[in-house]
């Protein structure tokens, strides 16, 4: 008990300090995590049950029936295995201590074949496999199962952040990386924030369901492959552009779940991530209130991606340059600058500067058409998403910063002409 | 001695001395010998196996800490786009098709392969191609980044070095076929008097399924690329849903390549196994026929598995229980092999040489990638476990200690015959040990970043991944650096080994080791030994 006491302290300093140097500056000297990795070596030898509650070495706990089914089929496989393992090492380096000539083995040249052997040695493995097939045939048939829901979300992946759309509800809207780049740092520019507790694990809009309900799932893509993946509920499928497939969960706790995407999707498929809240009966309806307020005519164009961040104008009230670019360094913060950078110099050559760029500083047409279109076959994707307000700021911001000082501006019905034509 | 006549020929240098020819140069690109051509495929995939591991410390350099430190991430996408392909199509491969064309001529009992100048293309084609490859980082939009699998639409997105890595891929798969369709004419048509097929050692067998499946699949990749060339660039759809297309038939059609590609760069490795196991437990192969007829099952299903890699995108119930069950079953011929590798060493007399040492490396943990890979078949579980750490560390299992152990294994095996030297023992067990330490280090803790969640392919994780991923990258350089113990070997046994001996090895009994002196002559077996009524020979 007192050992165990005593490890689970270490175990927790020990993660505290890399916690903490990683925090400090993002990097780390190569011998003192081997210092630290030694130690934590150790640790597994003194005492490995606790050693390893610290570390995450198995599935998350499961919050859905078809997670749970997979966490039981993963432990039960993996028992078997185990005991397939036991039986094979042991023969294995029984034969090699035993069957060593330095141990005065002589060769037993005529054992070199045996039918039965052979027979009894292809029937166990595969009765043993049937074992395992049963099972999880049962669950595949539970996870395909997507009738009956309670309710439906369409889920479209872009580069790089996900959009849900509430069926029944008629809220839509985006859910992407909250993480601040400030965190994530870059190649020779250290981090300048410290890395918070949900490093690259967090976003600006969650996607909200309610407890216990059959949430059924449509999932596409509007660009490449990606995969809406949140283990704890059981769920991991490829969003497909121009396809799409359905899927099913049931939350059975409120809490929050949190995932990744799985499918390799470009430049920023690491910074993608999913945040599943799971909310009461009542909650959720509040939620739901709140949501129609804030995204509630779900057509796309109409739906601002972050729309905490830049609030429309007032109507009628003339737009400045300030105003507008005030609002565009926003936008760019939020949707531009991982590929074109806070300088503007971009990393040409796949991701060009904006700064200089012939593009920015030419007719406005041509800009928007490529914020509305993208370009096809780069990474440029469609920005069609953003309000005109929000185009017309961005714009705006790009045409007068870094070396550009166009002194021009555009106005959010400039880019509502261009969106229609 | 049975072999008499062969020793009389064979010890005939005057064959050695022909060669005053061509100078060192003009030999290289002319060739038409198998052993040169061995070495010089021996040569390249091991500079290949070290760019390629360049581009993996890089990548693990980066994931050393949370943050981004070393490399941009589409860089980072690069680097594990092309440290897939050097691995696959510049390392493995190759490196069999070198002992291929060392061993099938020496073991059979032929004087060279049936193709000598294809041969000697089929090696030169790979230049060019790996030079596309490693060139397309320098281009505008730098080199592929979309993954090995070349997944449309995120592939149709990429620069010219994309185009110049489809470009590479159809060459050294070009390469691939020449030199499968000359692996099989020649051990169809120019074994000695008495080499039956049952009697090939098992080596030959693998080699002779593997091409096969070479000309099988090589094809489907080529098609499939093409289809992604065109769709970038003269505006078909195979892909592109917008077009009538589906990004789904992409990876059908990849993974219907794909799955049987793994088996290609293992089934020479068990080959090499059943050679070496033997040999160091002073006793025949166990079940030699049930180990052709496993290795041919193994091959023949592996066609039929390909939807295991596709779990998660959407198919039936029905094609997921398909998919399950063959994949399933593949683990019982897998099974059938291991146990009798295990059966071999049972009552035998068993010493532990470097290459013994590295076979049973190979035997734990191929074993241990096998159970993984075991777990992952299951449909449910692989849906959670697909596209994390977890499926990285499966293949690593199988890859590194299967694949490449098993090349070192045979290098350490062959080197005395191919040279006339011994390696350094002593650091030859260094190597091993350090390298079978470092590789666990580096890739077991992958299983616990992706139970826990981690998906592959990502230049920056959550902080609840941080410690596996440091200990992992702790591992991946000191495996790293121990290789060039490796490299520091095998040159030191070619300048200035001791002198081996004709059969170095007291029981390997494979013709190179029976009837030829080491080194081998530049000739051998001009005429070929007559092998009817001897010994078995597996
Ligand atoms: C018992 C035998 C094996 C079984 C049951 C098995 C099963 C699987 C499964 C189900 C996957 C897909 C995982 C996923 O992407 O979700 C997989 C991936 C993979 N396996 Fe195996 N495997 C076996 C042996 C091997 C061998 C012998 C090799 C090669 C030497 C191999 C190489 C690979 C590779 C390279 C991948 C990943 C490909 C990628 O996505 O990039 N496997 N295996
Ligand atoms: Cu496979």
């Amino acid at each position: 008990m007192f050992v165990e006491l005593l490890n689970g302290r270490i175990i927790k300093l020990i993660r505290f300090e890399i916690m903490k140097s990683i925090n400090a500056n993002g990097q780390q000297h190569a011998l003192a995590a081997l210092a630290r990795s030694v130690s934590i070596g150790l640790m597994f030898l003194v005492s490995p049950a606790t050693a390893l509650a610290a570390y995450d070495v198995n599935i998350a706990a499961p919050a859905s029936p078809i997670s749970a089914q997979i966490y039981g089929l993963h432990m039960y496989i993996l028992y078997v295995c185990a005991a397939i393992f036991v039986v094979v090492f042991a023969l294995m380096f029984y034969s090699i201590f035993k069957f060593r000539r330095s141990n005065g083995s002589k060769p037993d040249v005529n054992f070199h074949e045996s039918t039965l052997i052979e027979i009894i040695w292809t029937l166990i493995p595969f009765v043993i496999l049937l074992f395992m097939a049963i099972p999880a045939t049962k669950t595949v048939l539970d996870m395909k199962d997507t009738t009956n829901p309670d309710m439906t979300v369409k889920v479209t992946g872009y580069q790089w952040g996900w959009r849900y759309d509430y069926a029944a509800e008629e809220v839509g809207f985006y859910s992407s990386l909250s993480t601040p780049w400030s965190q994530i740092g870059q190649p020779g520019e250290k981090a300048t924030e410290e890395k918070g507790k949900d490093y690259l694990l967090e976003v600006d809009n969650p996607m909200v369901v309610p407890v216990g309900k059959r949430v059924r799932l449509l999932v596409t893509s509007n660009d490449v492959i990606h995969g809406w993946y949140v283990p704890q509920l059981g769920v991991n499928q490829y969003g497909i552009p121009g396809f799409v497939k359905d899927v099913w969960f049931k939350a059975d706790k409120v809490g929050t779940f949190k995932g990744q995407c799985s499918q390799i999707c470009g430049k920023l498929h690491g910074y993608m991530p999913i945040t599943v809240v799971v909310k009461t009966e009542a909650d959720y309806a509040k939620w739901v209130a709140e949501a129609k307020a804030r995204w509630g005519t779900a057509p796309v164009a109409a739906v601002a991606a972050v729309p905490a961040a830049v609030a429309a104008p007032e109507p009628g009230k003339p737009l400045t340059l300030v105003d507008l670019k005030t609002a565009g360094e926003k936008v760019y913060a939020a949707n531009c600058v991982a590929c074109h950078q806070a300088s503007g110099k971009g990393m040409p050559p796949t991701f060009p500067a904006l700064s200089g760029s012939k593009v920015v500083l030419g007719p406005t047409d041509g800009q928007i058409n490529i914020l509305l279109n993208g370009k096809p076959g780069t990474a440029m994707a469609s920005f069609a998403r953003l309000s005109d307000f929000e185009v017309a700021a961005v714009m705006t911001y790009t045409k007068n910063s870094w070396d550009n000082s166009t002194g021009k501006f555009v106005t959010p019905d400039d880019v509502k002409a261009k969106r229609k034509s | 001695m049975a072999s008499a006549t062969i020793h009389d020929h064979a010890n005939d240098h005057s064959h050695d001395h022909a060669h005053h020819g061509p100078g060192p140069w003009t030999r290289i690109f002319t060739t038409t010998n198998h052993k040169d051509i061995g070495s010089m495929y021996l040569w390249f995939s091991l500079l290949m196996f070290f760019v390629g591991g360049a581009m993996a410390l890089l990548i693990r350099a980066e994931l050393f800490t949370p943050g981004l430190q070393v490399v941009q991430p589409e860089v980072f996408n690069s680097l594990t786009t092309v440290h897939a392909l050097v691995m696959i199509f510049g390392a493995v491969m190759p490196a069999f098709v070198g002992f291929a064309n060392w061993l099938i001529p020496l073991q059979i009992g032929a004087a060279d392969m049936a193709f000598p100048r294809m041969n000697n293309w089929s090696f030169w084609l790979m230049i060019p191609a790996t030079v596309l490859l490693m060139a397309s980082f320098f281009v505008p939009g730098g080199a592929a980044a979309s993954g090995w699998t070349l997944y449309p639409p995120l592939s149709t997105q990429g620069g010219i070095g994309v185009d110049m890595t489809i470009i590479a891929i159809h060459i050294l798969g070009a390469s691939s076929i020449m030199g499968s369709i000359n692996i099989i004419t020649t051990i169809l048509n120019m074994r000695a008097p008495g080499m039956t097929l049952m009697r090939m050692p098992m080596f030959v067998w693998t080699w002779l399924i593997t091409a096969y499946l070479i000309i099988a699949v090589m094809p489907v990749l080529a098609g499939c690329i093409t289809m992604l060339l065109t769709d970038r660039h003269f505006g078909t759809a195979f892909f592109n849903a917008a077009g009538g297309g589906d990004p789904t038939m992409f990876m059908h059609i990849f993974w219907f390549f794909g799955h049987p590609e793994v088996y290609i760069l293992i089934l020479p490795a068990f080959g090499i196994m059943s050679q070496i196991i033997p040999t160091f437990s002073r006793k025949p192969l166990f079940g030699y026929a049930s180990m052709v007829y496993a290795t041919a099952s193994i091959a023949i299903l592996s066609f039929i598995v390909w939807g295991h890699h596709m779990f998660t995108v959407g198919m039936p119930a029905a094609g997921q229980l398909f998919f399950m069950y063959a994949t399933m079953l593949i683990a019982v011929p897998t099974g059938v092999k291991i146990f009798n590798w295990i059966a071999t060493m049972w009552r035998g007399s068993i010493t532990f040489e470097t290459p013994m040492l590295f076979a049973i490396g190979f035997l734990c943990m191929f074993t241990l990638g096998g159970f993984s890979g075991l777990v992952l078949s299951i449909v449910p579980v692989d849906i959670t476990l697909h596209n994390t750490y977890y499926v990285v560390a499966h293949f690593h299992y199988v890859l590194f200690p299967g694949a490449i152990w098993a090349l070192m294994a045979g290098v350490y095996f062959w080197l005395p015959k191919w040279t006339g030297r011994m390696y350094n023992e002593t650091l030859g067990k260094w190597h091993f040990w350090l390298s079978a330490i470092s590789f666990n280090v580096t890739f077991f803790p992958q299983h616990f970043l992706g139970l826990a969640g981690m998906p592959r392919r990502i230049p920056d994780y959550a902080l609840q991944f941080a410690e596996w991923n440091m200990i992992s990258t702790i591992g991946a350089f000191a495996l790293g650096f121990s290789q060039l113990l490796f490299v520091y070997n095998v040159f030191s046994c070619i300048r200035s080994g001791e002198k081996a001996k004709e059969r170095q090895w007291d029981s390997a009994d494979s013709l190179e080791w029976t009837h030829l002196p080491s080194p081998v002559p530049y000739h051998t077996f001009e005429m070929p030994p007559d092998l009817r009524g001897a010994k078995a020979v597996h």
